[in-house]
């Protein structure tokens, strides 16, 4: 049993080092593997900040995620094919600035999460799982029949965004970015957590009377906790787009939504780098039993049983000695 | 992966030799799990029973198992690009997985061989000389029924099919050689499951025939519900509803029913008798369309690594074009945009003693060219 | 559009209506009584449609296999019950979501280990197979007539197992209070182990019905799953009246949607494209029905006010 601080710290230099031996030993596939798990860690760390920390158990992240997905998408595909994204009023430009994209991915996950969640978070427990699906469904079903930007076939973008003075392609740099972004989400989880919004947040889910009787709005607080946890997943989602340059439908589907929820479960709800853990464990096993056997799925579903039977408080839960999540 | 190791071995103990024949790596990225994997297990098992009739040990094969999701099959891509270093990728079953893949890969200089998806947007614009289609163009067996539809005597067509870019194309595909007219249109929602709303209409409308696209789980139940519900118009519809691997699923519901597609197991010739015979005698089970498109795209291969190395793309780009391998589908040749120039069928659904197998009428569309070969600068 | 069609289409809007109650019914007790998110209903759904289809092919029997899936859901979810759920009653509720998400994973792997990876026949029995006449002049299947008897009848059946029975009293007990019943001397686990196998055995019942119209194949679970979560959310937890009313809501607001909407664009649009368009619409009505309801009903139509 070690603490939970030193269990962190194990895990994010594990997922550094990996990627950087893959480099040295020319293994680049090792490398993509790394970055989809920072990538969902990232996800994931978004949704644990309202899942977490608020108790909002939003089953419509993956709305978010593929929002931020199609910014990029579309804005990079208009950049590639020389159209225009707007003509009226103004002439829009697509581009493929990722210091440009990036901010764009996230401020319109944001937008797209306040309207959500301002209607959403009149509702509680179950029917807020529910009604956030019902919103990511509709966005899922947009984008499907919607054919300006590919429908169910998705779109292509071919090449990364640029990013200065780097090659996005060369798969070691691409992972650099997505691991300092994570780090970044995570230094803000961990400072919110900390902060006097953290406790109003969680105190508005342990104790909303109380809350309210400090003078703090429980929705409100909440209601910014859903914003900020939108935004963050939405800047994973643009990353992701970006890694497979490729945007679709998929990415908004309720799997998606189910599987950042598994991976925040798994590593350990609440906890700081549960997200990390947690995606590590998913995305290795699925790769690893990938290639044992066409039944791989069967003997994932069971370990994932295994795991969820015997260890309390997901995997951070059963390996970090310091209880400091409830 | 522990099949291929096995495959491998065998296969080199077989191999008698096929004269020269240099090494090529390919990787097979398909459905192998989920409600699709059927569609992804034909297509490997037609394709390795290929190399192993012709003991094809110079080729070798990694597969691995998409889950229908596009992102896992672009990763797959990435991974065996860059890790397995592979020459030829194949494999996938679907357009949107395709569309996810086929251009990054051909881009990076790979060649793509398709043993089943071929979207319209790679075969006109997009089109590339590493990318290849064995199967046909999406489109084909949609147009094939068009002009059926139209010789027997359909007057008043009914279309629908699903609401996404595939559904689109399948109905343009149809009204493309359809002369007559068309009274109800309906995008269903994809996967949808209860078609008595849509039954309902056509029985209100004043339609002569049916065309109808709804691949997968869709097509078995609107067959099933379109049976029980009274109304007695002839249905038309591209193969992949009525093909060997759901047919026992859709039941006598689907008996005499017209479909069209580019292959069948009665079309008479050598090569589609060795794979017919031989893949029911390796797997115990009649062989599907997919099936024949991954035989197909195996045996092109072969073909083309016996005339050149694949180290020299131009070399091994021009022998796969050349297309000199003995077809299941009899004659197969590639258009300017590397799509097939092939006959295409009209079948039948009857019963072969209990099983439920298609035979085939006749040809509607002779060495048929696709719509968007024109549109390709190649 | 002329009005016996628009009537036509209110019938198959109220048949689906009692597909989706059939396969929501297992999961609203489930949730209701245990509070348990139970992911992998559509799996048991699946399972009795397999069950169903496995049995009819080796019997001939429509009817044996109507049994067989009943029984081997009932059996599949008294064995996760004791195995899985019972463990995870003291824990937070999200390791039961990532339990039974484990469970969807296993059964779906398993069952095409068991049954292969092509679709399953399985049909209408010959009894209720062809189409009757009925006033207004619309053909109507028998067999879609005999699934709205049979919602029906359940219907009937669960508003007296929960209302007249002694199981019923102490289902709804349990749903007010847990600890009180289990202070009461009421053996709370063997309740749950009914309740849940209960459940699963209504989804089953509910894959081998509507399965017979449908694709007998691995993963048939999935998007009744959701369906089911729809109607039971906007009918309100644990509410069988609920459930009744929001999933022949759905029923009809799907299958009106899909008819009416593509018809109400082409007034302003060009046909395909008010088609393309209507369609698309059509397939977001019922999430906007079901976000529409809990944004001014908070707890569903017929839920009691409480997380």
């Amino acid at each position: 049993m070690i603490r939970e601080r030193y269990l962190n710290l194990a895990l994010l230099a594990a997922l550094l080092a990996v990627p950087v031996l893959a480099q040295v030993q020319g293994a680049p596939f090792t490398i993509t593997l790394a970055t989809k798990i920072a990538i969902f860690a990232l996800a994931a760390v978004g949704l644990n900040l309202a899942l977490g920390l608020g108790g909002l158990v939003s089953f419509g992240h993956a709305a978010f995620f593929g929002v931020g997905g199609y910014v990029i998408g579309i804005l990079a595909s208009h950049a590639r094919n020389y159209e225009p994204f707007l003509t009226w009023p103004v002439e829009v430009a697509g581009t493929t600035q990722m210091l440009v994209l990036w901010p764009l991915a996230v401020l319109v996950a944001a937008l797209v999460a306040a309207a959500i969640g301002a209607l959403s978070l009149r509702t509680s427990g179950i029917f807020f799982i529910m009604i956030t699906l019902a919103f990511a469904q509709m966005l899922y079903y947009f984008a499907v029949s919607w054919p300006t930007y590919g429908g169910e076939d998705g779109l292509p973008f071919y090449l990364r965004g640029d990013f200065p003075g780097l090659n996005t392609m060369d798969p070691i740099s691409f992972f650099g970015l997505c691991y300092a972004l994570l780090l970044v989400a995570l230094w803000l989880f961990h400072r919110l957590h900390r902060a006097r919004f953290g406790l109003a947040l969680e105190g508005a889910r342990q104790n909303p009377e109380r809350v309210q009787a400090l003078g703090i709005r429980p929705f409100q607080v909440r209601l910014l906790a859903f914003i900020l946890s939108g935004a963050i997943t939405g800047l994973a989602g643009a990353l992701y787009a970006d890694l497979n340059r490729f945007v679709s439908p998929a990415m908004l589907g309720w799997q998606t939504s189910g599987e950042l929820i598994v991976l925040i479960i798994l590593g350990g709800v609440g906890r700081l780098c549960g997200p990390v853990a947690g995606a590590g464990l998913f995305f290795l096993l699925e790769h690893w039993l990938g290639g044992l056997s066409e039944f791989w799925q069967f003997w994932f579903g069971l370990i994932l049983l295994c795991v969820v039977l015997f260890a309390r408080g997901g995997l951070i839960g059963a390996l970090a000695k310091d209880q400091t999540h409830d | 992966m522990k099949i291929l190791g096995a495959l491998t071995t065998c296969a080199a103990i077989l191999a008698a030799g096929t004269g020269f024949a240099g090494d090529v790596k390919v990787g097979m990225i398909t459905t192998l799990s989920g409600g699709g994997a059927g569609l992804g297990i034909d297509t490997r098992d037609g394709f390795l029973l290929a190399l192993k009739q012709a003991g094809a040990d110079n080729i070798e094969v990694v597969i691995e198992d998409d889950q229908q999701k596009p992102d896992v099959a672009v990763q797959l891509a990435d991974k065996m690009i860059q890790s397995e270093n592979v020459d030829v990728l194949t494999g996938i079953v679907w357009s949107n997985l395709a569309m996810a893949v086929v251009p990054a890969a051909t881009a990076q200089g790979k060649i793509y061989l398709s043993t089943n998806a071929a979207p319209s947007a790679l075969a006109g614009k997009g089109c590339h000389p590493n990318y290849f289609s064995v199967s046909y163009q999406n489109d084909n067996l949609h147009e094939a029924a068009g002009a059926y539809a139209t010789k027997a005597g359909i007057t008043k067509a009914f279309i629908l099919a699903p609401n996404y870019p595939a559904g689109k194309d399948s109905l343009n595909g149809f009204r493309r050689f359809y002369e007559g007219e068309v009274v109800g249109e309906i995008y269903t929602q994809l996967g949808q499951t209860d078609y008595a709303g849509e039954i309902a209409q056509i029985r209100a409308s004043e339609a002569d025939g049916i065309f109808f696209f709804l691949p997968g789980g869709m097509g078995i139940s609107f067959v099933k519900q379109y049976a029980g519900s009274g109304v007695e118009l002839p249905l038309v519809g591209p193969a992949f509803s009525f093909d060997q691997g759901i047919l026992g699923a859709v039941g006598d519901a689907a008996l005499g029913v017209k479909n069209t597609s580019q292959w069948n197991k009665d079309i008479d010739n050598e090569a589609n008798k060795t794979f017919v015979d031989g893949f029911l005698a390796e797997y115990g089970r009649l062989p599907s369309l997919y099936a024949a498109q991954g035989y197909d795209t195996a045996n092109l291969l072969i073909s083309a690594a016996e005339k050149a190395e694949v180290s020299d793309t131009e070399g091994f780009r021009a022998a796969l074009k050349e297309a000199d391998f003995a077809s299941v589908r009899g004659k197969f040749s590639f258009g300017a945009n590397q799509h097939p120039i092939q006959d295409i069928y009209v079948r039948e659904v009857v019963k072969e003693g209990d099983v439920l197998t298609n035979r085939i009428l006749e040809p509607v569309l002779v060495d048929h060219v696709d719509a968007y070969a024109a549109e390709c600068s190649m | 559009m002329s009005l016996s069609l628009l009537l036509e289409q209110v019938l198959n809007g109220l048949q689906f209506g009692m597909m989706l109650f059939l396969m929501s019914a297992g999961l609203t007790l489930v949730f209701g009584v245990m509070g348990l998110i139970n992911l992998a209903h559509g799996s048991f759904y699946m399972i009795g449609a397999f069950a169903c289809a496995g049995v009819a092919m080796a019997t001939g029997s429509f009817f044996l296999g109507l049994v067989a899936a009943l029984a081997a859901a009932a059996v599949a979810g008294v064995l996760v019950e004791m195995l899985v759920i019972r463990r995870l009653y003291d824990r937070d509720h999200l390791d039961q979501v990532l339990a039974t998400f484990a469970l969807i994973l296993v059964f779906s792997e398993g069952t095409r280990y068991l049954f292969g990876s092509f679709p399953l026949y399985l049909d209408v029995p010959p009894l209720l197979s062809g189409a009757v006449a009925l006033p207004g002049g619309i053909d109507y299947p028998v067999y879609r007539l005999a699934v709205i008897l049979a919602g029906g009848l359940l219907a009937v059946g669960l508003f007296w197992l929960v209302g007249h029975t002694r199981l019923g009293i102490r289902i709804r007990a349990g749903e007010a209070d847990r600890e009180m019943i289990a202070a009461l001397g009421v053996d709370i686990d063997r309740l749950y182990t009914i309740v849940f196998a209960l459940g699963t055995a209504l989804a089953g019942l509910a894959g081998a019905i509507v399965g017979t119209l449908q694709s007998v194949q691995v993963g048939m679970g999935e998007p009744v799953l959701i369906l089911a979560f729809v109607v039971i959310v906007i009918g309100g937890i644990g509410s069988i009246k609920g459930a009744l009313i929001g999933a022949l809501l759905v029923g009809l607001t799907d299958t009106l949607g899909r008819s009416l909407l593509p018809v109400a664009f082409a007034a302003f649009l060009p046909p395909s494209e008010a088609n393309a368009v209507g369609s698309a619409l059509a397939s977001l009505l019922i999430y906007l029905l079901m976000a529409g309801v809990l944004v001014f009903r908070p707890s569903g139509l017929f839920g009691a006010v409480r997380a």
